[in-house]
């Protein structure tokens, strides 16, 4: 693979082709926004009836990554279920995969704005998780040095030769990181949206999700179009 | 000739008016189950139709709702309130006409379902949303009639399989209720008439008095049309020409794109400044009432329109239908020629405007067709399951039902008259539990079927999200165009379109050039500052492919020896390529071998129409990328499609295997675009996606996320899913339409002929210069994507390792 990696405060950081994050001097593996869950909480609301099948095409992928980076540390960061209730109304089939992947590592399920609560599977249960010098959390925080969050889904769209792509992204400059979304059943935010590129100083880079990891300068907050 | 019961005969004698014959069939006829009107644009339709209601209702005692009028245009309906006001106050008829549309307000909706006016106007979206209501039984308590108008419009679409099926809805509450049905000039009218009728009951046809004879030609000009492209720019002095001869033209095109390209020559060229304006479905809803009531009026000379004038309203006094581009469907340009001269026994006059030099040889063949009177049509095939996947939600809305009942009632809709059971239940389960492999909602099913046997919403909060999903209409994401600082919309564009732009673009909205200054909110910002050639604007209009019969005959003109009827130029053209290769036939493909400017290039004449042609284009090259002939692009034109690549094509047989196309259909096409928007328009109108709303859309959109990742995620896990096998049938006909593929196949069973020449044939001449290139390279994107982020990076003063 065509390695790109990131810097954060001295940590040489791996974007995944999947979304997920390798840090592998720690052996440690970060994914963020699994949503797990989502179609069975859409149903549950009396929405539309989703093909139920995004939970194993996420575990699946998840299992590949952690096959292949053979990371002893998971960490969650956040909406890893679509609610707390999803949690509980899994599968039998699919907690059990998860506690196969579980075995042997030390998992840690951050808090997300979509799974507050402790959800009762294994693995710790943090709102945030500070690890050497960077700290995970799900919601990014002002002014944060270090910092590794999710929530935002960033997305980012490159116009070349008339043909526009979209792709979920890595966001960053040299305080903080943001993370695409990991789950199958999810959106994501354009890169220009305020929201999400005021957390950023001018010199961010996203790194693009897909096989190679692409790096490329985020486009500057007057640039917002 | 049978007469009219007073006060009718006195009004229509007092107008110095006598009603035409087939008024007074109909009227004659009121007590028939269901009747079928065909009568030419002009004839009277719509008074034929309401006529035995005025008459019913003359004498004041029918109380409630006694005739719905349905139409495919909003804007149709609330033009036939005004017409009927006219001689219901002139007669002093006691009688109450409302129309209902989307455009009705919410307080005046509700008031028409505690009191129904006597004729109601409305449209097939807005009958289903009435259906959907637990009231339905007693707002349509007295409904005695229905009249479908423009049916042969409605006829062609999931609108009208939608309407079809809330007429047997309406039938299950009013089983005496009668059926009108109002169509113009159609190939098959019995086909028509078995959509109307309930099956089986049967359906008599009246037949109006066609009028005159058409004058239809093609317009003479000094320059030659030129060899490719299709925005007809060559004609223009001689179209001017002709508007300054006649009170109103409209001129009609193809696709919006090509309107606003022709409008703006138009007026670069407008030296005496004649008025002129254009309407097209992008434009704004106020720019385009401003345009039809100018016309109206009769302040207008010519209009420059699309399909959205094709129907019924009777705008002014139109002279002169010119038709740019070759019509594509005779049918369609039959009905188009009709909008000239909206009078009865005017003979109506057209202008046909090929805008290149095939296109001479379709319109030749078109206006032949036209005047045998021999249109075009494919049957339609059995009617879309994901239209009947609504139904069942929008009448779980109206209360419980029964699954049996429900099934009969659907089959006696013509169009669903061999639905099984089977398939009925498949529909059902699909709507109740998702019908997934994974049964993964038991407790969450949206339709349970209680312990006496009906089917109920499970959460009855759920029929508001229903019914806000109604219809089956796919709208495009657009983005409304503004100009800055003013609030005042100009029209929309596609969203796929706003991607490309980036500031100082120009491109043409309703015919100004407009500067692309920002995106804000949702909207495209814009200022006229004119300084580059414009951006051509993609439009969600569909791009019509060459009917099957049009086809036929060009395929037939090929075989005479030579083409007296043809203008000198393109006669030799044809000439030319039947002594350096050969002309198509009809049963054989025909493929051209050549190398050009270093690239081998192959020709292939499939006469399958634009999409299926564009369709084996994406098979072929696949095929033959496959077989290491290094294929590197294509482009497809309704009757061929050329292939370019570094390799020549030793024989092309194998490429036309049936068995292979079919199985690269199946798997490679599986993965395309076009399958997964084919997925989206059928998953949205079954309900398994909702609709996106503005608002929704506003407040950021890592909530919702792309039905393509629910299209592959059933590929991956549930490939034989309902919603699967629906897309794999609406990618036969449609986008995809790999029937006509299957046409040529049958047609040709084999018989390949290969002219290999040593240069471009002059058939396949023009296909050079046609847009819609598509390069093949399945690694494409990421190839665009390396460039574009290494020029990126480098730029930024870096490079890509970090």
């Amino acid at each position: 693979m065509n390695e790109c990696a990131i810097p954060l405060l001295g940590a040489r950081l791996l974007p995944l082709p999947s979304g997920a994050l390798h840090w592998p001097e720690r052996g440690l593996l970060a994914v963020s926004d699994l949503h797990l869950g989502k179609s069975g909480r859409i149903a549950r609301r009396g929405g539309t009836l989703l093909p139920p099948y995004e939970t194993r095409d996420t575990l699946a992928r998840l299992a590949a990554d952690l096959d292949r980076t053979g990371a002893r540390n998971v960490v969650c960061l956040g909406d890893s279920f679509d609610d707390c209730a999803a949690a509980g109304a899994l599968a039998e089939e699919d907690r059990l995969w998860i506690a196969r992947l579980q075995a042997g590592r030390r998992w840690v399920w951050i808090e997300g704005n979509h799974d507050p609560g402790p959800i009762g599977l294994g693995g710790s249960h943090r709102a945030a998780l500070t690890e050497g010098p960077l700290t995970f959390r799900h919601i990014a925080e002002p002014g944060a040095i270090g910092e590794i969050s999710g929530h935002y889904h960033p997305k980012a769209e490159i116009r070349a030769r008339g043909r526009s792509v979209t792709r979920p992204c890595f966001l960053y400059d040299a305080a903080r990181l943001v993370m695409p979304a990991y789950g199958t059943y999810t959106g994501g935010l354009r890169w220009t949206d305020p929201a999400l590129r005021s957390l950023f100083d001018a010199t961010a880079f996203a790194a693009l999700t897909g096989d190679p990891v692409r790096q490329v300068p985020a486009p500057k907050p007057a640039d917002a179009a | 000739m049978r007469a009219m019961p007073e006060p009718f005969q006195s009004w229509f004698a007092s107008r110095g008016w006598s009603a035409h014959p087939h008024q007074l069939e109909m009227a004659a006829r009121a007590g028939a189950p269901s009747l079928l009107l065909i009568a030419p644009t002009g004839g009277g339709k719509t008074l034929a139709g309401f006529l035995p209601s005025l008459v019913e209702l003359a004498d004041g005692r029918h109380a409630g709702l006694h005739t719905l009028y349905v139409s495919p245009l909003k804007a149709l309906a609330a033009d036939i309130r005004r017409n009927l006001g006219t001689p219901i106050a002139e007669m002093g008829l006691p009688i109450r006409v409302e129309d209902r549309t989307g455009d009705t307000s919410a307080s005046a909706r509700k008031r028409q379902r505690a009191d129904p006016p006597h004729i109601l106007l409305t449209t097939p979206e807005s009958l289903a949303l009435l259906l959907s209501y637990e009231d339905a039984p007693r707002i349509f308590a007295g409904l005695e009639r229905v009249i479908v108008d423009e049916i042969h419009a409605l006829a062609e679409s999931k609108r009208g399989d939608q309407l079809m099926l809330g007429l047997a809805r309406l039938q299950t509450l009013r089983p005496g209720l009668r059926r009108v049905g109002l169509s113009a000039t159609v190939e098959d009218p019995p086909a028509i008439a078995r959509l109307l009728a309930r099956h089986p009951d049967p359906c008599p046809i009246l037949l109006a008095d066609p009028g005159p004879e058409p004058d239809i030609a093609m317009l003479e000009t000094v320059e030659r049309p030129p060899w490719a492209g299709g925005g007809g720019k060559y004609a223009i002095p001689a179209v001017l020409e002709r508007i300054r001869r006649h009170k109103t033209t409209l001129i009609f095109h193809n696709t919006r794109a090509q309107a606003e390209i022709f409008f703006h020559q138009l007026w670069l060229a407008n030296s005496d400044t004649l008025p002129i304006g254009i309407h097209h479905g992008s434009l704004a809803r106020e720019q385009r009432e401003r345009v039809e009531a100018a016309m109206a009026r009769g302040e207008l000379r010519a209009i420059v329109c699309t399909g959205s004038l094709d129907l019924g309203i009777d705008w002014g006094d139109v002279d002169l239908v010119i038709q740019v581009g070759a019509p594509k469907n005779v049918k369609r340009l039959i009905q188009r020629i009709g909008r000239a001269n909206h009078r009865y026994n005017a003979p109506s006059k057209a202008l046909l405007v090929p805008a290149n030099r095939f296109e001479v040889v379709e319109c030749v063949a078109a206006l032949e067709a036209a005047r045998e009177h021999d249109l075009d049509g494919d049957p339609r095939g059995p009617g879309p399951r994901d239209v009947l996947c609504q139904q069942i939600l929008l009448t779980a809305c109206a209360g419980p039902f029964d699954a049996g009942a429900l099934h009969a009632e659907i089959t006696s809709a013509g169009a669903y008259r061999d639905l099984t059971r089977d398939q009925f239940d498949a529909c059902l389960d699909f709507t109740a539990t998702g019908g997934y492999a994974l049964r993964a909602y038991d407790r969450w099913q949206r339709l349970k079927r209680r312990p006496d046997g009906l089917w109920e919403l499970r959460d009855p909060r759920a029929a508001q999200r229903i019914r806000m999903n109604i219809g089956t209409i796919q709208d495009t994401e657009t983005l409304k165009v503004r100009l800055r600082g003013r609030g005042r919309p100009l029209g929309e564009v596609e969203e796929a379109f706003a991607a490309t732009l980036t500031p100082g673009d120009t491109f043409l909205i309703g015919g100004e050039i407009v500067r692309y200054e920002a995106l804000r909110e949702l909207s495209v910002e814009v200022t006229r500052r004119a300084d580059k050639p414009p951006k051509i604007a993609v439009f969600a209009g569909t791009k019509f492919a060459t009917s099957t019969q049009l086809s036929h005959r060009i395929l037939a003109m090929f075989r005479q020896p030579g083409w007296p009827e043809l203008p000198a130029h393109t006669a030799e053209w044809l000439a030319l390529q039947r002594a350096r290769s050969k002309l198509p036939e009809a049963d054989r493909i025909l493929v051209e071998s050549f190398p050009f400017e270093g690239r081998e290039h192959t020709c292939i004449y499939g006469f399958a129409g634009r999409n299926a042609m564009q369709t084996l284009g994406l098979l072929l090259t696949k095929r033959m990328e496959e077989e290491g002939l290094a294929p590197m692009g294509f482009v497809a034109t309704d009757y061929a499609v050329l292939i370019w690549g570094l390799d020549r094509l030793p024989d092309p047989a194998p490429l036309f295997d049936p068995d292979a196309l079919r199985k690269g259909f199946e798997t490679w096409l599986a993965g395309n675009a076009v399958m997964k928007r084919t997925f989206r328009a059928s998953a949205t109108i079954a309900g398994l996606i909702e609709r996106n709303y503005g608002g929704q859309r506003k407040s950021g959109r890592q909530a919702t996320f792309s039905s393509d990742i629910l299209y592959d995620t059933l590929a991956k896990y549930d490939p034989d899913h309902l919603l699967m096998q629906i897309t794999r049938e609406e990618a036969l006909r449609g986008l995809v339409d790999f029937g006509r593929i299957e046409e040529m196949l049958a047609r040709t069973a084999g018989r390949i002929d290969h002219v290999v020449t040593d240069r471009v044939t002059p058939l396949a001449a023009p296909l050079f210069l046609e847009h819609g290139r598509v390069p093949v390279h399945g690694a494409a994107t990421e190839r665009l994507l390396a460039e574009e982020t290494a020029r990126l990076m480098s730029e930024a003063g870096l490079d890509q390792a970090l």
